[in-house]
């Protein structure tokens, strides 16, 4: 069953008077558990059609179906709410809040969607646990690494249980080393059965997913399975 | 509903967050909420004490008391000119208005003159000093800490007897016992006879019993002055407060006849009450009020520039924590309850310091001038800096719930 159908959408920007295609007539499919890389280089309409697939923003034409359900036409409010629920987004930038620790930044969005506070601190610490966080829990990002950082942010996409997960450049700022911790924490999500939609401009990190689009000016150039899906390997310690 | 109290809880606890990270910002912002509030709870506090300080001080006029004199006191209707053109009111007025009127229940008539009291080396300059009769007593509700008022007797012979009010008695015998003393008025001796009760009506100044020593009115006019050289005032005590507008008619039918004064003729005389006064009062209070409010109301709108410019500025500053919010799932509203919440908490915190600081000042304050800080101040400020965190954090807080998330994920 596929979640996510988009069927020729574009996304065209207003630039002074020209008009610019940031996304021509793009049509795919993702499906239940499917690890899916988005690649591509810059200006070839990556970011857009994160941004489209992520709700954060709606196509200029075409139609997307997330679910059964037409997000196309939806307005700013039914949007947060499709975000809210059905998507956990995890960013280069990791982008926590700076000033709330831990387990406040993996509650976040469940407040958002009106749960009682003893079982939201419960969901977040189990998702917290999940990642390996159980003792930085209390720490505000200031006092965590990149690599906790990132986990952290892994945790609050999580924490509602969304249909899928959306990654842009999750190892951008990170070491290699801390860089391959992450992968495989995806997997290990991939593995327990979710759905996981990864953009980056890195070969190495796209190979770990299961189908690469490759996008070329607003257009998909190759949608094509990984014949040889780098499987990466658990190491003994990570801090 | 549910969803809305939480967002309301948890935008209390984001704000709280956001203030306590930007103490000195969020410090040098209520500041003018601060001042703001403090103007307006000493404003108002000052105004009510006005207020009752002039209410207490009119009914120690007595309602049910007329003052014949030349002068009208509280009203503006006839031009001064006229009034200082008109013939003084002398001794023979009163004793024909005494002989006339049959409806008031005690006349006096009185005269004011300014003196220095002396007893031993205690001085006391500009001393209004009241001549008037026996009868006196009876046209107010006047009580005696020690003796009695002059009687009869005293005030017919003009005897050197004086009646002296409390602060006067105060001042001249920081340790008590006035009663039986002689005192210098002028150059002249007198015996107190008697000393008031404390009024405690600021508002009379000079007229205040207080302040005042009282002599019969004689010896004014044997010791101080001729007796034609000032109009007198008479004072008319009417039986009950409903009877005071007939007390009045007949005062001025009588007046008039006194008077010689022909139909075509206006009054020479006026006849003076506690209501005109009241009037006069209320239009002055009316007036600082409007002007206490203007004022006010400057400070606070100055305030209120304040917090939204800050508001403005924090939207700014976290235009990317807000683009996280939106991408996990805050809805604009809840954007928008948030930032006016961090208004609002601003305002509530330098509107509670502001009346801290208000109640402070207007307790010293109190020791000078009669202030009433009451609940309705409290209240007041609370309504007020919560308002305008709402109106001044309303316009950064849509800004705020209006960015696009995509836009300001890419925010540096």
């Amino acid at each position: 069953m596929n979640i996510i159908t988009i069927e020729h959408i574009a996304k065209i920007y207003q630039v002074g008077t020209e008009e610019v295609h940031a996304l021509a007539d793009v049509s795919l499919t993702i499906g239940q558990n499917e690890y899916v890389a988005i690649m591509g280089p810059s200006g070839s309409g990556k970011s857009t059609l994160m941004n489209i697939l992520g709700c954060l923003d709606t196509p200029t034409k075409g139609v997307y179906d997330f679910n059964g359900v037409n997000v196309s036409e939806m307005n700013d409010n039914e949007l947060a709410a499709i975000r809210n629920k059905e998507i956990g987004f995890v960013f280069q930038t990791f982008n926590l809040l700076p000033r709330s620790n831990a387990l406040h930044n993996v509650e976040l969005p469940l407040i958002y969607s009106g749960m009682s506070s003893s079982e939201r601190k419960e969901r977040a610490m189990e998702a917290l646990i999940n990642v390996g966080l159980e003792n930085r829990v209390y720490h505000r990002p200031n006092e965590l690494s990149g690599g906790q950082r990132q986990r952290v942010a892994i945790a609050r996409a999580l924490v509602t249980k969304p249909s899928i997960i959306l990654a842009d450049e999750p190892t951008g700022n990170l070491d290699t080393k801390t860089g391959e911790e992450i992968m495989v924490l995806f997997n290990e999500i991939y593995n327990a059965g979710n759905t996981i939609i990864l953009v980056t401009h890195e070969e190495y990190i796209a190979e770990h997913a299961e189908r690469i689009i490759r996008l070329r000016d607003g257009l998909v150039e190759k949608n094509e399975k990984v014949e040889n899906r780098f499987i990466p390997k658990k190491r003994e310690s990570h801090n | 509903m549910k969803n809305f109290l939480f967002e309301l809880k948890e935008s209390l606890f984001i704000s709280l967050y956001a203030i306590r990270a930007n103490k000195v910002r969020s410090m040098l912002t209520t500041l003018g909420i601060i001042i703001g509030v403090t103007s307006v709870v000493l404003m108002s506090t000052a105004i009510k004490g006005i207020d009752n300080a002039f209410q207490k001080g009119v009914s120690s006029l007595g309602s049910d008391n007329l003052y014949i004199d030349k002068w009208a006191w509280f009203n503006n209707d006839i031009p001064w000119w006229e009034m200082r053109n008109r013939k003084n009111l002398d001794m023979d007025d009163f004793k024909k208005y005494e002989d006339l009127a049959k409806l008031p229940a005690a006349i006096a008539p009185t005269i004011w003159t300014n003196k220095k009291i002396k007893y031993k080396e205690n001085n006391v300059e500009g001393i209004m000093i009241s001549g008037t009769t026996n009868n006196y007593i009876n046209t107010t509700n006047l009580s005696f800490e020690a003796g009695r008022f002059f009687n009869d007797f005293e005030s017919r012979g003009a005897r050197n007897v004086a009646v002296i009010g409390f602060t006067v008695a105060k001042q001249l015998f920081p340790r008590g016992n006035a009663l039986a003393q002689e005192i210098k008025i002028g150059d002249v001796k007198f015996k107190i006879v008697g000393v008031l009760d404390e009024q405690g009506s600021w508002v009379m100044g000079n007229f205040n019993p207080d302040n005042q020593v009282f002599v019969p009115i004689g010896c004014v006019f044997k010791y101080f002055q001729g007796e034609k050289f000032r109009s007198i005032t008479i004072n008319v005590r009417a039986p009950n407060s409903t009877s005071v507008e007939a007390v009045k008619e007949e005062a001025i039918g009588i007046m008039r006849r006194v008077r010689g004064l022909s139909y075509s003729e206006d009054n020479d005389f006026s006849i003076n009450q506690q209501e005109g006064l009241l009037t006069t009062i209320n239009q002055t209070i009316g007036v600082i009020q409007i002007a206490g409010l203007f004022i006010t109301g400057l400070a606070l709108f100055v305030g209120a520039i304040g917090i939204m410019n800050i508001m403005f500025v924090s939207v700014k500053e976290r235009t990317r924590e807000i683009g996280v919010r939106k991408a996990i799932g805050a809805k604009n509203r809840t954007i928008l309850t948030q930032f006016i919440m961090e208004a609002a908490i601003i305002c509530l915190i330098g509107g509670m310091i502001g009346l801290g600081i208000a109640v402070t000042l207007s307790m010293i304050v109190n020791q000078y001038l009669p202030t009433a800080v009451q609940a309705d101040s409290v209240i007041l400020a609370v309504v007020i800096s919560l308002l305008t965190g709402v109106l001044s954090g309303f316009a950064p807080a849509y800004t705020a719930s209006k960015l696009d998330p995509v836009e300001a994920l890419r925010y540096e």
